[in-house]
């Protein structure tokens, strides 16, 4: 068992890293919990934002923080868009179908960048990305540190979103009563594009957090989307703060695995905190109680 | 599913048999006649085949959409070769093994689906989680030769030899041959029994079939552990056609995705879905490859996205997959499982 | 909803069965060896392959000049994938190639080379490290590329030569490696190894990492813990710029950062992408053999055919295709025939000279397994952003660092 100071920095990275998780999977929470599609182009989204970010970085020196705007507006709109003038004809659709739709759209994306972009890793480079703030025997990745405030700036107006604005209440009543929303006269597919816009642009947000951390290439999508479907299940689906606390079990839980047991199986971590779960809280952390 | 009367009934009526006399003369036929490229091709078409008909047994028949199949695959495939690797102890014997585990396994997972109601999004996600524990776990086991792979001593390929199930690649792709027809065989032979009455009477409305007094928790698991069961001879095959296993190939999204996709495409539920989209996939992944090579044109990755091209076309105008309106041209109904 | 007529079933399926049921037979041409080359141009591999094409791709120039031999490269993607592997490997036989070359990674060049020995068509291993390729008991397989334990051994042992020359040596060494096939093989390797070669330090622990992880923070941290003196890394290029960042930030300085023959640390984008911090890091590995005339040749073809790529980081890749190629071409030229078992018994018979191959080792002559004995590695570290032999002495472009300079 390694020392104190070690564990400590575990922890605190993999709680800086669990927050952009959960900021990732929040998207995907919303989704689901609005409109009840099975978002499997997850991570793919946030592989393109991550390219963007590079673009970005490469091509006009933004810093990804800065990027980080103007991709959740453009994702944001993307997101409305695909909602409303392709998917919304799925969504009454059976619910494997839209699995399969997802997945062919995420296949055709991942694939689409491998020609687009080739198969190398890009990376941005910006001044403060190898520096570290220092806390004592603590060390504390400065760009992990930014990219978590970030994560948490944006859940924060999101959640802001979902609760005080007129538009994000009509979307919660959506979600807990479509057919009541209906008949009240909300306009559902337009909420849905909405709900949609948003998820997209906080999958977006975080990805220009996550390029910070890691380097991007064609083939990250799946693995991504797979983890955002563990913390979303762990957290509870439909529920922001068990996504977040999803992320930030799964990081803390990865990190600690990573210390105690042979680092190449860390990973089994999350998925057996996802069996576990499933088998004794099937409605994740937050999730309301069983019906 | 609708069902359709054949306009020009006389016509029609016996196009479905010459068409099946004809491909059944075909597939017999196609090693002597064609080239060897060709059957290896055709044995992977046949494959995919067979392991979807595996997989649309769970979908079809218990109505659960496993995303983790690759697991089935590569319990059966690994323990098969490793007892062969350490032991010596033949496929025919290690054929019964890995029946006898991945049935046990589909079991356990079919006991969470319906006792403790796991169903849709959260299913199908457990059946990943297990596929990558299995994926990572024998990554780590070096019994089962880890990250290193497993490969398996391979004999002269030009004698036949059954009892180890070596031999040149015509061996292989009829064994194949009989692995697919017999899985087609066996789901038309079981949907025609009390078997498929059930199936079909718990898919359309399990409250009704209840209170009809049949036990829909037992029908339900059989068809969750004969589709594990089915997959897991795959598994076999595959150890002793290619004879080196990797978990990471193996356990793989992408190859639990890769099954899918042909009963996705023929037609989730039906009886030749699997059999018509396998082809089709390979048909056309195969096909583009030779295209654009002829073209001298070298687009990596292209290959795959014409797959999801493919598969969201399906989604969008063919939903209930390319073998039904197949299956009208050819004056048959269309089977469902 | 569309509706299938059976006649466009039938013009469908007639067409695209046409595109296989009748292989093109092209007439014997003597004069002209078919190498049929398969690398991973597509999917995860697709960078090396890349790397690899473009060694075969100057070879038909330069082995005409050298040998008078033509050879004609058919090109095939295995896409990354074990079954596309397999039926290209058939499609290229299918289409009249007399030689195979590929394919990198372990499990494709295994069915490759059952395909190859199944059809009596020889199967030259450019690069692929695991041992059991050569142990099937194949006569149709052969490999100019060291198995991974024998890479580790080459390796262990540059290491005590590090140490000689700069008169420094560590007390204790952690030991970092990715879990896949050749890390596996390198981690079993050396830990076979240390023991019997008298190196002067001790393992304190072993890592491995998953190499799909994209966050090694907790692993680096662990590393450190240990406060060893000495990082023994086998990677590949993306976690070795990930473990090289993590240290940055975790401010960790051992006394260095030695793989002992994985590839990443003397790859292109780790040290473009890591800028000075990619400086002094050793691997010791296999490499082109920068004294050989033939070698001069073919670095120049190299830079007049891709003026933008840097040789040295496609040493390796590149050099070893060639070699595969140059031994298919001398093999032609001795059995002055195309077919097959000629040439087959022709690649038994190779002695090709160890100044007359890029690749650095010795004489080109395969065992009783097929197996080219004597394949050496040499130390390379990244000077100035770029890989440079260090040693040993007779191969030196530069000098060697050791102990790597504390991070500023």
């Amino acid at each position: 068992m390694p020392a104190l100071p070690y564990v400590a920095n575990a922890v605190i990275s993999g709680t800086l890293t669990g927050i952009v998780y959960g900021l990732m999977a929040l998207g995907l929470s919303a989704i689901f919990g609005v409109v009840r599609l099975v978002n499997f182009a997850h991570g793919e989204l946030m592989t393109l934002a991550m390219y963007g970010a590079v673009g970005a970085f490469q091509g006009l020196a933004l810093d990804p923080f800065l990027t980080m705007i103007a991709a959740a507006v453009v994702f944001g709109g993307f997101g409305y868009v695909l909602q409303r003038g392709f998917i919304n004809r799925f969504i009454h659709r059976p619910e494997h179908l839209q699995m399969l739709l997802m997945i062919a759209l995420a296949i055709i994306i991942g694939n689409g960048l491998l020609l687009a972009f080739g198969p190398d890793a890009r990376s941005v480079q910006t001044s403060y990305q190898l520096d570290s703030f220092e806390l004592g025997p603590l060390l504390v990745d400065k760009a992990r540190v930014y990219a978590a405030v970030a994560a948490v700036v944006a859940t924060a107006l999101l959640a802001a979103f979902f609760r005080f604005t007129l538009t994000g209440k009509a979307i919660r009543a959506c979600a807990d009563n479509p057919i009541g929303a209906r008949v009240a006269g909300l306009p559902v597919a337009h909420l849905y594009a909405v709900t949609f816009g948003l998820g997209a642009a906080s999958v977006a947000v975080a990805g220009c957090a996550m390029v910070q951390l890691i380097d991007v290439t064609p083939g990250l999508g799946p693995g991504y989307t797979l983890l955002a479907f563990v913390i979303v299940i762990v957290g509870g689906l439909g529920s922001m703060v068990g996504a977040l606390l999803g992320g930030l079990a799964i990081g803390v839980s990865e990190a600690l695995a990573g210390l105690l047991i042979t680092p190449s199986a860390k990973s089994m971590v999350s998925f057996g905190l996802l069996v576990v779960l499933l088998l004794v809280r099937p409605q994740g952390l937050m999730g309301p109680g069983r019906r | 599913m609708t069902s359709d009367r054949p306009a020009d009934a006389g016509d029609r009526r016996r196009l479905a048999p010459i068409t099946a006399f004809t491909v059944a003369v075909a597939l017999l036929a196609l090693p002597l006649v064609g080239s060897s490229y060709l059957v290896s091709v055709a044995t992977l078409a046949l494959y995919l085949a067979y392991v979807g008909q595996a997989w649309n047994v769970m979908m079809g028949f218990a109505g659960q959409l496993s995303l983790g199949h690759s697991l089935y695959v590569g319990l059966g495939a690994y323990v098969a070769a490793g007892i062969f690797v350490h032991f010596g102890v033949g496929p025919w014997a290690g054929l019964w093994l890995a029946v006898a585990i991945c049935s046990a396994v589909g079991a356990f997972i079919g006991l969470l689906a319906f006792r403790l109601r796991i169903s849709g999004v959260q299913l199908s996600l457990l059946t990943v989680a297990f596929a990558e524990l299995a994926r990572i776990g024998f990554d780590h086991l070096d019994w089962f030769g880890g990250p290193g792979g497993l490969f398996l001593r391979v004999a002269d390929r030009n004698h036949i030899d059954l009892l180890g199930f070596r031999g040149p690649p015509a061996m292989y792709y009829y064994a194949m041959l009989a692995l697919a027809a017999g899985a087609l065989g066996l789901c038309a032979f079981l949907l025609r029994r009390r078997p498929g009455y059930y199936w079909r009477a718990i898919r359309e409305d399990e409250i009704a079939a209840q209170a009809l007094g049949i036990d829909t928790f037992r029908w339900k698991m059989l068809a969750v552990v004969l589709s594990s069961a089915m997959t897991a001879i795959a598994g076999v095959f595959f150890a002793f056609y290619n004879n080196s296993l990797f978990p990471e190939q193996i356990f793989g999204f992408g190859r639990s995705i890769e099954i899918i996709l042909g009963p996705v495409i023929g037609g989730l539920g039906t009886l030749f879905g699997p059999v018509v989209g396998a082809v089709a996939l390979v048909l056309l992944g195969d096909g583009t490859t030779e295209i654009l090579a002829k073209a001298g044109v070298e687009l990596p990755g292209a290959r795959q996205v014409v797959h999801g091209l493919l598969l969201l076309l399906v989604t969008i105008y063919l939903p209930n997959g390319l073998w039904p309106p197949l299956a009208r041209a050819l004056g048959v109904r269309p089977r469902r499982l | 909803m569309g509706s299938v007529t059976r006649r466009t079933f039938g013009v469908a399926a007639a067409s695209t069965l046409a595109i296989y049921a009748f292989p093109r037979r092209v007439g014997a041409e003597a004069a002209k060896l078919k190498v049929g080359l398969l690398l991973p141009r597509s999917g995860l591999q697709a960078l090396i392959g890349q790397s690899c094409q473009r060694g075969a791709d100057v070879a038909p120039e330069l082995l005409r000049q050298r040998l008078g031999v033509d050879v004609e490269l058919m090109n095939a993607d295995t896409e990354s994938n074990v079954d596309t592997a397999r039926s290209r490997a058939e499609r290229l036989i299918e289409e009249g190639a007399q030689v195979l070359v590929g394919a990198f990674d372990s499990g494709h060049t295994a069915a490759i080379a059952q395909v190859a020995e199944q059809r009596g068509v020889p199967h030259i291993v450019n690069i692929a490290a695991a041992p059991q390729i050569t142990e099937q008991g194949y006569k149709f397989v052969f490999r100019n590329f060291p198995p991974a334990p024998e890479i580790g051994r080459n390796g262990l042992v540059l290491l005590g030569d590090i140490f000689r020359e700069s008169k420094v040596a560590p007390k204790t060494a952690v030991f970092m490696h990715v879990n896949d096939t050749f890390g596996q093989a390198m981690a079993k390797g050396v830990a076979a190894l240390l023991p019997k070669l008298s190196l002067p330090f001790k393992v304190v622990d072993t890592i491995p990492y998953d190499p799909a992880a994209k966050d090694l923070t907790v692993e680096v941290s662990r590393a450190k813990a240990t406060n060893a003196e000495l990082l023994l890394l086998v990677c590949r290029l993306n976690d070795a710029i990930v473990l090289r960042r993590e240290m940055v930030k975790q401010r960790w300085s051992p006394m260095g950062v030695v793989s002992p023959g994985s590839p990443g640390l003397y790859e292109e984008q780790f040290s473009k992408g890591l800028g000075k911090y990619g400086d002094n890091c050793i691997s010791n590995t296999v490499w082109f053999n920068p004294k050989n005339q033939i070698t001069h040749d073919f670095a120049a073809a190299f830079k007049k055919r891709f003026p933008k790529d840097e040789f040295a980081f496609h040493g390796i890749n590149a050099s070893y295709t060639f070699d595969a190629v140059l031994i298919a071409a001398d093999a032609f030229k001795r059995a002055r025939s195309t077919d097959p078992k000629a040439l087959a018994e022709a690649i038994r018979q190779t002695n090709i000279p160890a100044t007359d191959r890029v690749s650095f080792g010795g004489p080109i002559k395969f065992n009783a397994k097929g197996q080219v004995e004597g394949n050496r590695s040499v130390v390379i570290q990244n000077l100035r952003g770029k890989p440079t032999v260090v040693l040993p002495a007779e191969l030196a472009e530069g000098k060697l660092v050791f102990p790597m300079p504390k991070l500023g």
